[in-house]
């Protein structure tokens, strides 16, 4: 196996942080010296960030005053 | 002290603290909105949903502990909410797709611009409604993890409660996925060879 391969299927829990210190090390390893991983982890980097940004839409102020005329009066 | 000076007491504790959960609760609309609006297709269904959300909320308010995390509770009624809107509206079979690796996206785009795409910021070449149809593509399942994670911030463990489902379902689901999304996205940012 290529092993590129590898760090494909590594690419997710890496950026999650959640795979052990020597796992991560490897990967970190790995990707200074591959010119084909590492523009593709920052490619995912990315694009989390764009995704959030992407599918972000503000409430409308009409919505928010709803949500509020539905709190209980105080007498 | 008699009995209706300690009953007027606990009324005005309770009502106290009832404002002071609708206060906590409107202060994380925004927060709420922004994930109803990744799990729905239109903006009028999140609207509906968020506002379906708050009124059970402050109906049930009692049912909330305080010091416990307000906002994985509010989001678990709108995801149960939208659960049981989903199967009114008898949601079509969902298809499984084929599932292509985390590097599909990345590799469809260089394929397509003929050259390496390292130095430039290639997110740029994906619209935002490419995204946002994207995302309306990935079935349900996978769907709610992703937008919970990727988009309102929770943690694994918060998703898994708020979904009432294992915290390594949460991590498979989430993993597939993130690689439907780039496989929608491929299929919509990057013109057929």
């Amino acid at each position: 196996m290529d092993p590129c391969d590898h760090y494909e299927e590594v690419m997710q829990p890496f950026l999650d942080r959640s795979l052990s210190v020597e796992e991560q090390v490897s990967v970190e390893t790995h990707l200074e010296s591959c010119p084909w991983c590492s523009p593709r982890f920052r490619f995912e980097q990315e694009l989390r960030g764009y995704v959030r940004v992407a599918c972000s839409e503000e409430m409308s102020p009409s919505l928010k005053a709803k949500l509020a005329a539905l709190r209980t009066p105080l007498l | 002290m008699s009995e209706t000076d300690t009953e007027g007491r606990r009324i005005a504790n309770e009502a106290r603290d009832r404002v002071r959960f609708e206060e906590e609760a409107l202060g994380l609309s925004d927060q709420v909105f922004r994930v109803a609006r990744g799990l729905v297709n239109s903006r009028e269904e999140a609207e509906d949903l968020v506002q379906q959300t708050y009124e059970r909320a402050f109906r049930s308010w009692r049912s909330f502990t305080p010091g416990t995390n307000l906002r994985a509770w509010l989001l678990r009624i709108l995801t149960n909410l939208n659960i049981d809107r989903a199967r009114r509206v008898q949601r079509r079979p969902e298809t499984q797709p084929m599932e292509e690796g985390d590097y599909y996206l990345y590799n469809r785009l260089e394929e397509s611009a003929g050259r390496p795409l390292e130095e430039e910021r290639v997110v740029e070449r994906l619209s935002q409604d490419d995204v946002v149809g994207a995302l309306s593509a990935v079935p349900h399942d996978f769907r709610d993890v992703l937008v919970l994670v990727d988009i309102g911030d929770f943690s694994y463990q918060d998703a898994a409660q708020i979904l009432d489902i294992p915290i390594g379902t949460v991590m498979s689901r989430l993993h597939r996925a993130r690689r439907v999304l780039k496989q929608e996205l491929a299929d919509r940012a990057v013109e057929a060879p």
